[in-house]
């Protein structure tokens, strides 16, 4: 039965979900508004344990000195801070929490993004060697994309624009439709082998 | 009949409106400075627009209900004539000599309205007049119609023959696994990477590290990795190598947790099973990529798994993986994240990969076998694209209005 439950819960749950994009009428219409909300519901309990397995984590390091443990004693003071923050000022435009946000929060977050400015220099860096056919079909093209999309492409031949459009907008194109046709299948067929119950991994299935 | 009209005297002129719904004629007239007003002279007149016409009303198609279509042809002076249409008002009412609602306004040009507030089963009668911003046109009347909600959307008669012959395909291929017909899937590198990478971090006595995307468990993706996860987990259970998975959603947390415990309880090794390992970092994308960079960089994995839904931070996350020496396997359904994992990683599952990884890793012949019928859905898809196109290019264009959804 333990096994069961989960199996039946989600045939019926699939099937339903299936069942009402192609029936309009109520109570079908209603009903992936409804799964949103009990998601969230879920969400939200499960966002305790969450926060718990943070805490339990950490705290752990810190009391047992492990390599690296300010760390967490930084990651604590942090979530105690801005919890106490928003839960004794409040979140409002001008609390004490928004000005952390704004002023701390979103500065690292834009931070870590622009690293990937570098990152994809060095990526590229490797991608780009022409070492074999592929590669080197990669990098003429991504040469050709790349002077079309700059000023000095541009400035060199006026149809380096046009040329780096092309690129993108139908070989780049065409392979990304295909990728795409791929996944709705591959979507199609997941979802069946997960609401027929042939796929049972996440319940220890043979 | 009773005509009440309407007086309205400024400065030395009298204007005079058909009251009360101020249409009809207006007549400007003229006041004599001396007060010897002999015979009145009009000055200006002006009419109000003509009516729109055909004021049609259907039950909206395929809606759960609640829901009715106006349709009218435009006034003669809307686009035309006197070009003085500014808007058209639709009223409503349960009787047709009963008090009209006003339900909206719309602009001029506009030859249809949805009233979505109508009570299933109740007639309504509808009427559409043009205004000029003074004037009222006469109202154009509809006949009665009542709303009500359908039990099968006529617009997705394709979508419902894809999906009853796309199953019927997987049903098919599984019922012949079942029957133990061998089926020849082809080999997918990425995938017979995965033991040879398990391996390794094993032979190194480097941990796993597994990155399940940072989207919650309502994506396919996110579902599809748990799936793999459950598969990498008892390989490493097996191997007895420790597997982090740090997460970035507490239910997908939970989930894995669940996983990974029944992998290692799959594989015989309950004992070595640490939750500890599969933690919750945090909801924030950028947040959870210096989260994960910190703890590659500390354990420094001899193997990282990226299988999910991956944005912006897939590179940053696959550069550092690549920056530690591990070997790198990389699985996403969203294209535009496939060239960074292509460019850093050893091993990439291209879209569909991602949801044929469990099947393939697993070798069992009813997973097989809707993978084969998952390829066999894309045969025929692939023999409509091309016959669709030299149809259309016949000039056959009707089976682009058959293939799409309504």
């Amino acid at each position: 039965m333990k096994k069961q439950a989960p199996l039946i819960i989600t045939f019926i749950a699939g099937s339903v979900m299936i069942l009402q994009y192609f029936i309009p009428h109520r109570p079908f219409s209603d009903i992936q508004q409804i799964f949103n909300t009990w998601f969230l519901i879920i969400t939200v309990f499960a966002m305790i344990l969450g926060i718990g397995n943070l805490i339990k984590i950490h705290s752990e390091r810190v009391q047992r000195q492990r390599s690296g443990w300010w760390y967490s004693v930084v990651l604590m003071m942090g979530f105690i801070v801005m919890f106490v923050a928003g839960i004794g000022w409040g979140i409002e435009r001008g609390s004490f929490f928004y000005y952390l946000y704004w002023n701390m929060h979103i500065p690292m977050s834009s931070t870590m993004f622009a690293l990937l400015a570098f990152f994809v220099a060095s990526a590229s860096y490797r991608a780009f060697r022409a070492r074999t056919p592929d590669a080197t079909l990669l990098l003429v093209s991504a040469i050709l994309v790349m002077l079309g999309r700059v000023p000095l492409g541009n400035y060199i031949w006026d149809k380096f624009p046009l040329v780096g459009d092309w690129i993108m907008g139908y070989p780049n194109m065409a392979g990304q439709r295909a990728i795409m046709i791929g996944i709705a299948f591959g979507v199609v067929s997941t979802s069946l082998r997960i609401i027929l119950g042939i796929e049972r991994t996440y319940l220890s299935g043979k | 009949m009773f005509l009440i009209f309407c007086l309205v005297i400024t400065g030395n002129q009298i204007e005079v409106y058909n009251a009360p719904h101020n249409d009809g004629l207006i007549i400007t007239v003229a006041l004599q400075s001396d007060a010897t007003i002999e015979s009145p002279k009009i000055l200006t007149s002006s009419a109000p627009p003509a009516s729109p016409a055909n004021v049609e009303v259907v039950d909206r198609p395929n809606d759960a209900g609640g829901s009715i279509i106006i349709t009218w042809t435009k006034s003669a002076d809307d686009g035309g004539g006197r070009e003085s249409v500014k808007q058209y008002l639709i009223s409503r009412s349960t009787s047709i000599d009963g008090e009209f609602e006003l339900m909206g306004t719309m602009d001029k040009g506009a030859e249809q309205f949805v009233d979505g507030t109508t009570e299933d089963g109740t007639h309504y009668f509808y009427k559409v007049q043009a205004f000029d911003g003074t004037l009222y046109s006469e109202p154009a009347m509809s006949e009665a119609v009542a709303s009500s909600g359908q039990w099968f959307h006529t617009g997705r008669i394709n979508m419902l023959i894809a999906t009853l012959v796309l199953s019927s395909l997987v049903l098919w291929f599984i019922r012949k696994a079942k029957r133990g017909e061998e089926l020849y899937i082809r080999p997918i590198s990425g995938l017979e990477a995965v033991e040879d990478a398990v391996g390794r971090a094993t032979e190194m006595g480097k941990p796993i590290m597994y990155i399940p995307g940072i989207l919650d468990m309502d994506n396919i993706q996110t579902i599809a990795s748990m799936i793999i996860l459950g598969r990498v987990a008892r390989k490493a259970a097996e191997y007895e190598t420790s597997i982090l998975v740090p997460t970035c959603r507490s239910i997908v947390m939970s989930a894995a947790q669940e996983t990974v415990k029944e992998a290692y309880l799959d594989a015989g090794r309950p004992d070595t099973y640490d939750a500890d390992k599969i933690r919750y970092l945090t909801d924030d994308q950028f947040g959870y990529a210096a989260g994960v960079d910190g703890l590659m960089i500390r354990e420094k994995p001899g193997a990282i798994f990226y299988m999910g839904a991956f944005y912006a931070e897939s590179l940053i996350l696959a550069e550092t993986g690549h920056s530690v020496g591990a070997i790198q396997i990389a699985g996403t359904a969203h294209p535009h994240q496939l060239p960074f994992f292509v460019t850093a990683c050893d091993y990439t599952l291209i879209g569909e990969e991602l949801f044929a990884a469990s099947a393939y890793l697993s070798k069992e012949p009813l997973l097989l076998g809707s993978l084969k019928g998952q390829d066999w859905g894309k045969a025929i898809f692939i023999a409509l694209l091309i016959g669709g196109v030299i149809l259309v290019s016949l000039g056959f264009t009707k089976i682009i209005t058959w293939l799409t959804t309504g």
